[in-house]
C-alpha cells in the first residue's frame, strides 16, 4: 500500500495496529512532485532522512537529473516504509533558487563572488600564518549534526591530527551532548543501549522531556500503532506542555507530569524514591551488574514525594501513581530528549533515567531499553567520529594508550594529537573568540547566529574584525553574512556517504543528482584544504591518506576495530547490497549488526577499555583513572546519584515567568531548508508564543494578540496561542531568525532571550530556564501579521 | 584541656574563607559563565558546613558564628580588582588562573582542617563530629577538584595563546 497523504494536516497517517512481540506492519509513504507518477521515475536512489534523528529510510525519485520525490523503504527496521512531513516535502529545498553556488570572499566590507582557488588560497594562507605566529590554539572548527560520517572523520583527522588544535566541536553540543554525557556517566561509554524495536515489546513507554510526536513523528507512528493494537503499552510523559504525547499518556492509563522547568532532577529523584521505598528494585540485577547502589539509595531517600511536589509544582499523588506504573513495568522503555538535555542539571537528570532502568533490571532485552535520543540526523556520527569533544572511535582522552592507538591509525606522532585536557566545547570556544585567543573559526553546516543562546552576544563575537570566519553551507544564512569566506556545499542527495541514526542504525545515502553550480561535497572541501595545507603523515605521505567517500569510510571503519562502535563489517558496497539499515556494532562476530547493547549486563566499562571515567554530577570535574578503577574495577554499570540545585535564573518580580524554547514538527533548526519548502513554511510561517489561559488573562492578552516576551537580554514579538502549557511557563519555537525578514530588527529569534549557561557535565547550553515577562503590544504598533490557523501547535492539532 | 575548640575554629575560618572566595570569583568572572554559575552553586556547601559546624561545635566548647556575612564588603572587592589589575598583566584569563589557584589552595587547607578534626573526633570518640566530617569533607574535596579541573582546562589557552 502506498500512501500519498497530506502530511501537513495528517502528520502520522493511518493506523496499522499490532500487538506486543509482533513485528510492525509496513506502510509505504510517498510524495512525488505535481504531475509525476511512479511510472515516470527513472531511478530510485537509496538514502535516509536528514531532517531529524530518526533515520527514516527512503529512496529518492530521480527524473531527468532532478529529484522529483521520495518513497519510504518498507524493508528498513526504522520506519517500515513510513515518512513524516519533513521527509515527504523537505527534499524540495535542494532545488531552491537561492542556493549558494559559488564561493564568496569579503572585500571592502562586502561578500563578492570568487573562484574556488581564490577562496581556498585565502583560507590556507590565513591558517599557515596563524599556525606560524600563534600555533594551533588560534584555530577552531565548529561543525554540525548534518554531515556524513566520512566528513566528520576527515575533519577530526585534520583538526585534532594534522593541525593539532584542541578546539573542535559540533552544534550537536546544543542537541545531544547530554545524551552522550549521560551514557558515559552510567556506562562509561557512549552508544545507544536500546533500539526502536523495543517499542514493539514494551508494556510501559516513559518519555522524559521527549515530545516524540513532533520530534520523531515516525517513531510516534510506531507507538500509535501499538496503542491501537492488542495489549497496548501505558505511557508516562514528563513535559510542562500538554502535548499529544501527554494526552496519549493519560488516555493509555498512564500519567502526564508537568514539572516546573529546571526541576527535572528533583522529579527523577522523587520517582526513584518511590521505587526504592516500595522495593520495586531488581536486587539481583543491581548486585550483579552495577556499582553505586548504596549512594543512590541514600540520595533518593532525601526526596519523598511531598518534598518533590513542592519543588516541581506538581501533585504528590501523581508522582506516586507514575512511580507505580514505572515500578511495576515488565518491559520498560525509557526515552529522553531536549526537555531534559537543554534544561538545568541536564546530565544529572538524564542519568537518573538510566538509573531507573538499571535498578529495575530493565535493560538489554526486548522492550526493556533506554533511548537517550538525538536531535540531529547525524549527531551520532559527530560523536563517534570525534568531530565534537569526543575522540574518534569512542576512545578515551584520558587514556594514553587510546591516543596512541588513534595516532597509529592516522599514522601520526602521538604528540600531534592534543590530549592534555578534554577538547574545548563550543560555548568555551566562543568565549576564547570573545577574548581574542581564537582567531580563526571554520563553521560547517550550521547557523550559530540563530541557534546559540543570547544572540546579541554571539553576533558581537562573530562580528569581530580580528576573527577570520569561514562558513561552509548550502544557503546564505545569518552566519554567512558575518563571514570572511563563504564556501558553497553540496547536500543530501548530491553526495554519497553514511550516517547513523539515534538507535545506531547505519544508512548509506547515495548521490542522486549533481550539486548546483560550483557547490562541492563537504568531504571534498576538507580534503582540498588538507592538500592545500600540504599535511603529511609520519612517513611524509599526504595526510589524510584517503581521497573519496568510500576510501574515507574504509579508513573510518578500520579505525573502529575492537571499539564499541565497530564498523569493520560494513563498507559502502556491503550497505548497498543489504536490506537497508544495519545497527552497529557490525563486525565478523555480528555480521548483521546488533539490535541492542548491554544484554546480560555486559558493558564497555572496563577501566582500560571505557571511553570516559565520568564527571562529578555537580561540579563537572572529570574523575581520574585511579578514581575510576577504585569505583568500578570490573566494568559494571554505574549508578550515579545527583542532588537537586535550584535553577540559576529564578523568576522574579520583573520577570515572573519561565521561558522554554522548542521546536515544531514542520521545521528543522533555523529553517534554512524547511523555510524554503512551501508546504512546511505555510504550515508554520511565523513565530508564536504559547501560554496558559490564566497567564494570558493576567497579561490582558487574548488568543492571536501580539505579545512582547522579554528577558534580561532582549525582547521578541510574537502572536499568542493559549494552550495547555502549565501556568507560569512561556513557550517559543526557536526556528525563526532573520534571513527571510531582511532589515528586521532583532525581535524575532527566540535566542535573543536565552541566557548563556550550560550544564557543567555535558556542556550543553540551557534553553529552558530563562526568567521572562509577557506583555501586550498595542495593535497598530506593529504591522499586523495574520495568525495562520496552523496546526503546528499541539494545542490546535488533532 | 582539649584543643578541639581551636581546631574547630580553624576549620570554621577556612570554610568561611573558601565560601567567600567562591562568591568573589563568581562575581569577578561574570563573562566566564561556567565559573560564574558553578562557583555560586558550590558556595552553598561551605555555607552549610559553617552552619553545621556552629551547631555541632557548641557541644564541644567552640562558639562559632552560624550565620556570618558571606559577601565581602564592596571596598575590599574593588580594591582587590584594582590591585590585581595593577600588579599583574590585566588579562582576565590570567587573572582567572590566579583565582583558581588560590581557590584550590583554600579548599586544600579546609580539607586538611577536616582531617585534623576527624582524627581528633576518632581519638575522642565524638561521633557527632565524625559524622559531620563524613558528610562535609567530601564536598570540600569536590570543590578542590573542581578548581584543579578548571585550571587544567583554562591554562593551555591562557598561557599558550
Ligand atoms: S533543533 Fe536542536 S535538538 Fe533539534 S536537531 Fe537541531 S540542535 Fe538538535
Amino acid at each position: 500500500m502506498t500512501n500519498d497523504r497530506n502530511a501537513i494536516a495528517d502528520i502520522w497517517g493511518g493506523r496499522t495496529p499490532y500487538g506486543p512481540g509482533e513485528s510492525w506492519p509496513a506502510r509505504v509513504d510517498m510524495h512525488l512532485a505535481e504531475g509525476v507518477t511512479e511510472a515516470d521515475v527513472q531511478r530510485w536512489v537509496r538514502t535516509a532522512s536528514l531532517l531529524h534523528s530518526n533515520g527514516d529510510a527512503m529512496d529518492i525519485a530521480v527524473r531527468d537529473g532532478k529529484i522529483v520525490g521520495v518513497r519510504g523503504r518498507a524493508d528498513d527496521i526504522v520506519n517500515r516504509g513510513r515518512l513524516g512531513p519533513k521527509d515527504l516535502y523537505g527534499w524540495q529545498a535542494n532545488a531552491s533558487p537561492d542556493r549558494l553556488t559559488q564561493p564568496l570572499i569579503r572585500q571592502g566590507g562586502r561578500l563578492v563572488r570568487c573562484d574556488w582557488d581564490t577562496a581556498m588560497n585565502r583560507i590556507v594562507a590565513q591558517s599557515k600564518d596563524l599556525l606560524g605566529t600563534h600555533g594551533p590554539s588560534a584555530i577552531a572548527f565548529y561543525t554540525s549534526g548534518q554531515l556524513f560520517a566520512e566528513e566528520y572523520f576527515t575533519l577530526a583527522a585534520i583538526g585534532h591530527g594534522a593541525i593539532g588544535t584542541n578546539h573542535m566541536d559540533g552544534n550537536t553540543r546544543l542537541c545531544t551532548a547530554t545524551a552522550a554525557a549521560a551514557l558515559k556517566e552510567s556506562f562509561a561509554c557512549d552508544g545507544q543501549p536500546g533500539s526502536y524495536l523495543d517499542v514493539d515489546h514494551a508494556d510501559v513507554i516513559a518519555m522524559f522531556g521527549h515530545n516524540v510526536a513532533e520530534t520523531q513523528p515516525v517513531l510516534w507512528m510506531r507507538v500509535l500503532d501499538r496503542l491501537a493494537g492488542s495489549q497496548p503499552p501505558r505511557l508516562i510523559c514528563v513535559d510542562p506542555r500538554d502535548t499529544h504525547v501527554a494526552r496519549a499518556a493519560r488516555d493509555s492509563g498512564g500519567v502526564h507530569l508537568a514539572p516546573l522547568p529546571g526541576t527535572n532532577l528533583a522529579l527523577m529523584n522523587g520517582l526513584l524514591h518511590e521505587i526504592v521505598a516500595n522495593d520495586w528494585v531488581d536486587h539481583a540485577y543491581v548486585q550483579a551488574n552495577t556499582v553505586g547502589w548504596a549512594e543512590l539509595r541514600e540520595r533518593v531517600a532525601e526526596y519523598p514525594p511531598d518534598r518533590v511536589a513542592r519543588i516541581c509544582g506538581i501533585d504528590a499523588a501523581a508522582i506516586r501513581t507514575a512511580a507505580g506504573v514505572l515500578g511495576k513495568a515488565q518491559r520498560l522503555l525509557s526515552t529522553v530528549l531536549q526537555g531534559f538535555y537543554q534544561s538545568h542539571q541536564a546530565s544529572a537528570a538524564s542519568v537518573q533515567v538510566n538509573n531507573l532502568n538499571l535498578i529495575r533490571g530493565q535493560l538489554g532485552r526486548p522492550g526493556a531499553g533506554i533511548l537517550q535520543m538525538n536531535g540531529q540526523p547525524t549527531a551520532e556520527n559527530t560523536r563517534e567520529c570525534g568531530a565534537d569533544g569526543d575522540m574518534s572511535g569512542f576512545r578515551n582522552w584520558s587514556n594514553d594508550a587510546h591516543v596512541a592507538d588513534l595516532a597509529k591509525h592516522w599514522n601520526l606522532e602521538i604528540k600531534q594529537i592534543p590530549h592534555m585536557t578534554p577538547p574545548t566545547h563550543a560555548m568555551q570556544m566562543f568565549r576564547y573568540i570573545e577574548q581574542g585567543s581564537i582567531k580563526m573559526l571554520w563553521v560547517s553546516a550550521t547557523n550559530p547566529a540563530v541557534s546559540l543562546p543570547e544572540l546579541a552576544r554571539i553576533r558581537s563575537i562573530l562580528g569581530q574584525e580580528r576573527l577570520f570566519l569561514v562558513v561552509q553551507d548550502i544557503f546564505p544564512t545569518e552566519t554567512t553574512e558575518l563571514a570572511d569566506v563563504v564556501l558553497p556545499a553540496a547536500t543530501w542527495g548530491e553526495k554519497t556517504g553514511c550516517f547513523t541514526n539515534a538507535c545506531r542504525v547505519v544508512h548509506l545515502s547515495e548521490r542522486a543528482v549533481e550539486p548546483p553550480g560550483e557547490a562541492r561535497a563537504d568531504l571534498d572541501i576538507f580534503l582540498d584544504y588538507a592538500r592545500g595545507m600540504d599535511f603529511r603523515d609520519k612517513d611524509g605521505k599526504p595526510f589524510p591518506a584517503w581521497h573519496d567517500a568510500p576510501s574515507a569510510f574504509a579508513a573510518w571503519a578500520a579505525s573502529t576495530q575492537g571499539r564499541p562502535c565497530d564498523y569493520t563489517g560494513l563498507s559502502h558496497d556491503v550497505l548497498r547490497e543489504r536490506v537497508s539499515g544495519v545497527p552497529w556494532p557490525c563486525n565478523a562476530e555480528h555480521p548483521d549488526g546488533t539490535e541492542r547493547l548491554y544484554a546480560d549486563g555486559k558493558f564497555s566499562a572496563a577501566p582500560d577499555y571505557c571511553e570516559s571515567y565520568g564527571r562529578d554530577m555537580v561540579t563537572g570535574a572529570p574523575f581520574e583513572a585511579s578514581d575510576y578503577k577504585a569505583l568500578n574495577p570490573d566494568g559494571k554499570a554505574i549508578l550515579r546519584a545527583g542532588e537537586y540545585l535550584p535553577p540559576h535564573e529564578a523568576p522574579s518580580g520583573e520577570y515572573p515567568l519561565v521561558l522554554i524554547t522548542g521546536r515544531t514538527v514542520y521545521h528543522f533548526h533555523t529553517r534554512t531548508k524547511t523555510g524554503r519548502v512551501a508546504e512546511l513554511q505555510q504550515a508554520a510561517p511565523e513565530i508564536w508564543v504559547e501560554c496558559s489561559a490564566g497567564d494570558a488573562r493576567r497579561a490582558g492578552l487574548a488568543e492571536g494578540d501580539l505579545a512582547e516576551i522579554s528577558t534580561a537580554r532582549g525582547a521578541v514579538r510574537a502572536r499568542l496561542r493559549i494552550t495547555g502549557v502549565r501556568n507560569g511557563v512561556l513557550f517559543l519555537p526557536f526556528h525563526y531568525g532573520y534571513w527571510d525578514r531582511p532589515g528586521a530588527e532583532h525581535s524575532r529569534a527566540a535566542n535573543e532571550l536565552t541566557q548563556t549557561d550550560w550544564d557543567p557535565v555535558s556542556k550543553q547550553p540551557l534553553y529552558k530556564t530563562a526568567a521572562a515577562a509577557l506583555a501586550k503590544v498595542p495593535e497598530g504598533a506593529d504591522p499586523v501579521v495574520p495568525v495562520q490557523p496552523t496546526r503546528a501547535s499541539t494545542g490546535a492539532m488533532q | 584541656m582539649s584543643k578541639l575548640p581551636l581546631a574547630l575554629r580553624a576549620l570554621h575560618r577556612a570554610e568561611l574563607s573558601l565560601g567567600r572566595d567562591l562568591l568573589m570569583v563568581a562575581d569577578r568572572h561574570e563573562a566566564d559563565h561556567e565559573i560564574r554559575y558553578v562557583a555560586r552553586d558550590l558556595a552553598r556547601w561551605p555555607r552549610i558546613h559553617v552552619q553545621r559546624l556552629a551547631e555541632v561545635g557548641a557541644a564541644h566548647g567552640a562558639h562559632l558564628n552560624a550565620d556570618p556575612h558571606w559577601s565581602l564588603p564592596m571596598l575590599s572587592k574593588t580594591s582587590q580588582k584594582v590591585s590585581v589589575a595593577l600588579g599583574r598583566r590585566p588579562e582576565p584569563a590570567l587573572l582567572l588562573l590566579a583565582d583558581l589557584r588560590r581557590l584550590h589552595r583554600k579548599a586544600a587547607g579546609a580539607s586538611l582542617d577536616w582531617e585534623i578534626v576527624a582524627q581528633a573526633a576518632h581519638a575522642m570518640q565524638a561521633t557527632d563530629l565524625l559524622e559531620l566530617s563524613q558528610q562535609c569533607h567530601p564536598q570540600t574535596l569536590r570543590i578542590m577538584r573542581w578548581a584543579n579541573a578548571q585550571l587544567k582546562v583554562h591554562s593551555p589557552q591562557a598561557i599558550a595563546s
